[in-house]
């Protein structure tokens, strides 16, 4: 088999892992789309906090240390024990909860019946108060996150390549993982919003906020529980991405990523936003890996948005999105 | 306060029960527009009642009223024997009072089977967690639900579009879809907001024999708001006339029918 062959597929693979991660964090805008109709810009800077409040918990960190010593003249950084990973990752969770339920009753409550571009807004505001405040809150320098994910080289498959091809495939363990949970997500995701009683409300609220009331839903409960979920998927992607490249105030760029791949996938559609990221994975590292040397490289910085702008003028809605027809 | 013990019986040979809801003076404005004032009445148990009047007349404030979606400045709301506090619109759902809109409230984007199990939710209360692994409680009510919708869906005869996303639907379909989310329910009272508005005669007698089939099969309660008096008056055990958000008449069809201040108020009157 020729060598170039099989790099094309190690790169393939791995864009496909890539891309697994671009899907997480495509998932929390989709679900926060499908459910309030809103497009949550902070989803990433969401992310980013889970990450943050995550990796402080473990470490014990002060929360607003730096505040309060520069306040009151103290010195305290840490209160001197580690929380276990798992106990964090519930402790963060309940947070996530609560700024759910802070973001629906300061912010969203007050939006009923706003136009979309209005929401939209807010979640732009919401996105650099957190940022902010999550700053003020953890300190803003890079942090190591490790919750105790496998990382490194999978040795199976470079043995199992190796004796295929005569060459080992270089795949990361945390992206086996990375794909593995997100995969356990998604089936979860979707068999919860399509065959449970909250899953239904939820999308009946998203569709009609008048009809949802006369079926007894109650509209505040599942905004928190939409805010809630969207903070649970980003605290998967928080993790997954502290874990690969630390926790940093970078990781809400990676919101941006987000964009193309929803223009790919629809921002209707969870399935959407899984084949979107991977697309966008794969063929952001086979064109860096094929074409990009001929082109003076670093092209995965402007690969993604290019083939978004293609999707936009040939097919807006996305590869799965809803078309709207309107009846005439 | 309520009789609920008396009863009737109609021509048709029907037994309608005691009160289920009373209405007490109830007034509602709209800033200095009143839209209701002081107006009473009941709905019986097992009935066809029917809200009736021209336009303008306060008949789906009255309805919303019910519903909770507006809560009145004035007067008393009695439901099950109890004077019911001022309520959100899905604590009212939850009480089990279903209802319908004059202009069609469906889940455009869900499936007509997924429109109609949303009208289940009352009746499904698994936890959240169970529900997100569904497991136990939560799979077992799904399938128990199901297998009741499934039975709505047969009764209203609109199994061949199941699958169909409502947003594809013609509007007969819509309101028949939109009845058959109300009905899964089970309420206790179903109000149909102009259930016949923007139809054509064929699908008004399908309506119209849907509404009494609901009423004949399950003893449903209904309260109704309708235009065509034709309609109504087929329909209807007791028909409440609103004008200018005054009550002008209560009884029987043939009472209604006979009633001056309800002939001045449909044809008109010269004033001297």
């Amino acid at each position: 088999m020729p060598e170039q062959f099989i790099w094309g597929m190690e790169v393939f693979l791995n864009g496909l892992m890539a891309g697994v991660l671009y899907a997480l964090v495509a998932l929390g805008f989709v679900l926060i789309y499908k459910a309030s109709g809103i497009f949550n810009f902070s989803q990433g800077v969401m992310a980013l906090f889970a990450a943050l409040t995550l990796v402080g918990i473990m470490e014990g960190q002060v929360p607003f240390a730096h505040l309060i010593n520069a306040t009151f003249g103290t010195e305290i950084h840490h209160f001197g024990w580690h929380v276990p990973a798992l106990a964090a990752i519930l402790l963060t969770m309940v947070v996530m909860v609560l700024l759910a339920w802070l973001v629906n009753h300061f912010i969203f409550r007050h939006l009923v019946n706003q136009e979309p571009i209005i929401l939209f807004m807010a979640t732009i505001g919401l996105a650099y108060f957190l940022e902010g405040f999550g700053d003020i809150m953890w300190g803003s320098d890079i942090k190591k996150l490790d919750v105790g994910l496998p990382q490194g080289i999978n040795t199976t498959i470079d043995e199992v390549t190796y004796n295929l091809f005569g060459y080992g495939f270089f795949i990361d363990n945390l992206d086996l993982w990375a794909t593995f949970i997100a995969i356990l997500l998604v089936i979860g995701l979707v068999v919860f919003a399509q065959y449970s009683k909250h899953g239904r409300a939820m999308r009946a609220v998203a569709d009609d906020h008048q009809a949802a009331l006369s079926v007894g839903v109650s509209l505040n409960f599942i905004w928190v529980m939409v805010w809630s979920l969207a903070g649970f998927v980003a605290l998967v992607a928080g993790i997954m991405w502290g874990t690969k490249s630390g926790v940093q105030f970078s990781l809400s760029l990676i919101a941006l990523k987000a964009l193309p791949v929803l223009m790919l996938g629809g921002f209707t559609s969870i399935p959407g936003a899984i084949i979107g990221g991977l697309l966008i994975g794969v063929g952001e590292k086979l064109f860096e890996f094929s074409i990009g040397s001929m082109i003076g490289g670093a092209t995965e910085n402007w690969f993604a948005y290019v083939l978004a702008l293609i999707f936009l003028v040939f097919r807006p809605q996305g590869l799965f999105g809803e078309k709207i027809i309107e009846r005439v | 306060m309520l009789d609920a013990s008396e009863g009737f019986t109609t021509e048709d040979g029907r037994k309608i029960g005691g009160v289920v809801m009373e209405m007490k003076h109830i007034t509602l404005r709209f800033g200095g527009v009143v839209a209701i004032q002081d107006i009473s009445f009941d709905i019986r148990q097992g009935e066809v009642r029917a809200i009736i009047g021209p336009n303008g007349a306060g008949k789906s404030s009255m309805l919303n009223v019910i519903s909770g979606f507006y809560n009145p400045q004035e007067g008393e709301v009695w439901y099950k024997g109890a004077l019911r506090p001022p309520m959100k619109p899905y604590q009212v759902a939850r009480q089990g009072i279903a209802r319908t809109f004059q202009n069609i409230a469906l889940f455009e984007g869900m499936s007509v089977l997924d429109n109609v199990m949303t009208g289940r939710i009352r009746q499904m209360n698994a936890g959240l967690f169970a529900q997100a692994l569904w497991k136990g409680k939560a799979e077992r009510e799904e399938v128990e639900n199901r297998e009741v919708v499934e039975k709505v869906i047969d009764f209203l005869e609109i199994q061949h579009i199941r699958k169909t996303p409502v947003g594809r639907l013609p509007y007969g379909l819509k309101k028949r879809v939109e009845l058959a989310r109300a009905l899964a329910a089970e309420p206790s009272i179903l109000l149909l907001d102009e259930p016949m508005a923007g139809m054509n005669v064929e699908e008004k007698e399908d309506m119209s024999r849907f509404i009494l089939d609901v009423n004949d099969e399950f003893g449903t309660t209904i309260a109704l708001i309708e235009h065509d008096m034709g309609v109504v008056m087929d329909l209807s055990d007791r028909v409440v006339v609103m004008d200018y958000g005054k009550k002008i008449g209560d009884g029987t069809p043939d009472e209604v029918r006979n009633n001056q201040a309800v002939i001045d108020a449909y044809l008109g009157v010269a004033h001297d």
